[in-house]
């Protein structure tokens, strides 16, 4: 029994009067890929970030590695290099290159010199098609080549777990493909990824296990084919329900 | 195809037009104020005392030899407020309570130097403060004259580039905190350069005040352009001196809030806001 | 036609009655002027020709500084200008309720211009070029310069103007004081120039500042009364090259009153009145060390 990568135990999280996480428990395990779906308001955006400390939790623990990375005044710098994570608007650094945006983690935080760094990002941008993108500027580029980017950035800093938050939900559609590729190619090298997601049928085919979230709770886990085929809780049915008949399952 | 070139028809001919138009009305305005001031009753007088030719002439280089003065002040004062400025708008910034001391120091200043008037601010530091030394050197009033406008403007500067910085949306932040930079990184790196940015247009302006008020140092000693032209005037009994000087200070801020508004365009087009005729 | 004729008939009468009138003013007005007896009898009616009919309009600074008017209040007579003006006026035949004060600031008065006063006295130096644009009449006054230093200052014990060279001045812009430093002196150091002697004697009292230049009579007075630890290094007479100022009483350019005005300096200054007047006010008029070339 290998201790989980991550590990989140009864975690309570609240935004003034509003509970957003009402009590979450999950596992992941090293190299597992976990799926988050959900209504909006559900939690999943606030679990990810929660995750890597970005929101300090109220009640709970956090266990990285077996250490509880929640308690309070601890330094949360070295624990997030360790974590990466991929957002919904990209947020590239807009005032800096295509390669600086990707070299600058590792030479800021990890202090790797400029070469080293740079060959980091030049390695990354030409294992997602980007070479010829280089030099150009956030503003320059498309949506899905700016969300490339982005997870790039995130994995020059060598995370040992991904956090993916809806990271194709602004993209235009023929635009999504190109980054779910880029996960398939994460998760075929075994990189441990919790991910909230709208896309079902990428969910379906790439996760090891979905979480439907409700109001805060996890209400339903599951492999995909357990909760795509045969949902046992009424709401995740209606939810699927919801979903297919929008025609994106 | 066809109705693209019957547009360009339109415009050519609408471009035309107002060429015309604009160029007459111009020229009808030239010709009333050329024609009509000179007529007005005292229209001699006014031209003799503040337009008077060979007064110009005479003290233009002396103005111009005193606002040699002018800029050397601008010159050093300039990067001295912004520095203040910086070190008080990310004082302001800070977030842990350790630093509530700092901040309270930063609301403190800008609060008292953006009430006083800079005119107060000199006399107060210009004359108060060199009292307390003893030797020359250090009582200069061109570093205490300095040291009032650098306080003043500091004031002002760091609430230019204090919003600047919250003008960068805090996905900024979360980005680089997701990395692992520390908060220090995450304004060194990612939040200032890009408020910095932001915020040129308003700096200029700043600065082109600055270079006016930099004449409010004569208050206290110096004699600068603004002051130069005050003793030409006494000496002369004529106000000529004073417009010789508004022509030097307009050869230097005229440049100036042309650079700022062609950084603010440039800046426009480059985050890629478009107009609407 | 007939209300044109009508028209012009008013209009005419109009005019002559006013001629009359404009008379008949003139000679009520001329009351008894104490004239000596050299001035011409139209001198009588060149003092009327005040701004305002019937009263004397009279300037000075604002604020007015002692010696020259105690107390800012030139209405009373105490001071050396005040009590000057109102023996000036009461010459020409204005006293009590007909002379009024206003105040104008030093600059704004020797510009080009009509003027809201008859005549204005603060200090002002006879200049040929002030004269070029406002009215002078002849002196009332007459100072030499002086410098006050604060004690242990280099500019201590100077015996002539080379002892001066390397000390460090200041003086209030565009008064004589200022131009005897940069044109007579014109010491090694730039001078600092200041709005007025407050800024003059702020700057000396802060070290900024080894010496400053005053007329006597204010010299002696910030040294005396006003700066601790300060005394008057010496003063220049005319002979050293400087202009020594001669103070006159300022009036718009060709003003009608000027002749009236120097005929009553003539007569104060022939009674010994002008003499009385200065001896009292300037009293502290003491020796300072003279400064040769």
């Amino acid at each position: 029994m290998t201790t989980p990568k991550l590990s989140l135990r009864a975690v309570r999280k609240s935004f003034g009067t509003n509970t957003v996480l009402d009590g979450i428990d999950l596992d992941v395990a090293p190299g597992e890929v976990i799926t988050l779906i959900g209504a909006s308001g559900s939690g999943k955006s606030t679990l990810l970030r929660c995750s890597n400390l970005l929101e300090p939790i109220d009640d709970g623990a956090i266990l990285f590695d077996g250490d509880d990375i929640a308690e309070p005044g601890l330094d949360a710098d070295p624990i997030r290099r360790r974590i990466g994570m991929v957002f919904q608007s990209f947020n590239l650094f807009p005032h800096m290159s295509v390669t600086k945006n990707v070299a600058i983690g590792p030479r800021k935080v990890l202090g790797v010199d400029k070469a080293t760094a740079n060959a980091i990002a030049v390695e990354l941008l030409a294992r997602f098609g980007l070479t010829d993108r280089a030099d150009a500027y956030p503003d320059q580029l498309s949506g899905g080549q700016q969300q490339r980017v982005a997870i790039a950035r995130s994995l020059a800093m060598g995370p040992e777990v991904m956090l993916l938050d809806e990271i194709t939900s602004a993209l235009d559609p023929e635009l999504v493909g190109e980054v779910l590729d880029v996960v398939r190619g994460l998760k075929a090298d075994g990189m441990t990824m919790l991910f909230a997601t709208h896309e079902m049928a990428f969910a379906r085919e790439i996760s090891d296990r979905v979480c439907f979230l409700h109001r805060g709770r996890i209400l339903e886990q599951g492999s995909p084919e357990q909760i795509f085929g045969d949902p046992q809780e009424q709401r995740t049915r209606e939810f699927l329900q919801r979903v297919i008949d929008a025609g994106r399952l | 195809m066809d109705s693209q070139t019957r547009r360009e028809a339109y415009e050519q001919r609408q471009r035309r037009r107002s060429i015309v138009i604009a160029s007459a009305s111009t020229a009808v305005v030239i010709a009333t104020i050329a024609v009509l001031v000179p007529r007005a009753p005292r229209w001699d007088r006014v031209k003799k005392s503040f337009f008077d030719g060979d007064i110009f002439a005479d003290s233009f280089p002396r103005l111009l030899e005193a606002f040699w003065l002018d800029i050397k002040i601008f010159a050093w004062s300039v990067p001295l407020i912004f520095a203040l400025s910086l070190a008080i708008a990310v004082s302001r910034n800070t977030r842990s309570p350790a630093l509530f001391p700092l901040r309270a120091a930063a609301v403190i200043y800008t609060d008292v130097f953006r009430g006083i008037p800079v005119i107060l601010t000199i006399f107060l530091v210009g004359f108060g403060v060199p009292g307390l030394f003893e030797s020359r050197a250090w009582s200069n009033p061109l570093i205490w004259g300095s040291a009032a406008l650098i306080l003043s403007y500091s004031a002002y500067v760091s609430e230019e580039i204090r919003a600047g910085i919250e003008g960068v949306h805090e996905s900024q932040r979360a980005a680089a905190r997701s990395l692992g930079m520390t908060s220090t990184q995450t304004m060194a790196s990612v939040v200032l350069p890009q408020a910095l940015r932001r915020i040129v247009p308003p700096m200029m302006n700043s600065l082109v005040s600055l270079q006016k008020d930099v004449a409010l140092v004569s208050l206290i000693g110096p004699v600068e352009i603004l002051r130069q032209a005050g003793l030409d005037k006494s000496k002369l009994a004529n106000f000529t001196p004073y417009v010789a000087a508004a022509v030097i200070f307009l050869m230097v801020t005229i440049p100036c809030t042309r650079l700022a508004d062609y950084l603010l365009n440039r800046e426009r087009r480059r985050t890629g806001a478009t107009s609407v005729s | 036609m007939r209300s044109n004729k009508l028209m012009a008939v008013a209009v005419i009468t109009t005019l002559v009655l006013a001629a009359c009138g404009s008379d008949d003013a003139s000679t009520s007005d001329a009351t008894a002027d104490t004239e000596p007896p050299t001035t011409e009898a139209a001198a009588g009616d060149a003092c009327s020709n005040t701004i305002e009919d019937g009263v004397l309009t009279i300037a000075t600074g604002n604020p007015a500084f002692f010696p020259w008017v105690i107390d800012d209040a030139p209405e009373s007579g105490q001071g050396f200008e005040a009590a000057v003006a109102l023996a000036v006026g009461e010459q020409m035949g204005y006293s009590g309720d007909s002379v009024t004060w206003v105040r104008t600031d030093f600059d704004a008065a020797i510009q080009p211009g009509a003027k809201d006063f008859d005549f204005n006295l603060q200090q002002f130096s006879i200049t040929d070029e002030r004269k070029e644009t406002v009215d002078f009449s002849a002196p009332y006054y007459t100072a030499n310069q002086a410098i006050v230093a604060l004690n242990g200052s280099s500019a201590e014990g100077a015996a002539s103007i080379a002892d001066l060279k390397d000390v460090k001045f200041g003086a209030q812009a565009g008064t004589t004081s200022f131009a005897f430093i940069t044109d007579v002196i014109q010491p090694t150091q730039d001078v600092f120039a200041y709005d007025d002697n407050v800024g003059a004697k702020a700057a000396l009292e802060a070290n900024q500042i080894d010496a400053a230049v005053f007329d006597l009579p204010t010299a002696l007075y910030v040294s005396g009364v006003e700066i601790d630890g300060s005394s008057v290094v010496g003063q220049f007479p005319a002979a050293a090259g400087g202009t020594t100022d001669e103070f006159g009483l300022l009036l718009e350019k060709d003003s009608p009153l000027t002749p009236c005005v120097n005929a009553a300096l003539q007569a104060l200054s022939e009674s010994g009145e002008l003499a009385a007047i200065t001896n009292e006010w300037l009293s502290e008029f003491t020796g300072a060390p003279v400064i040769s070339e």
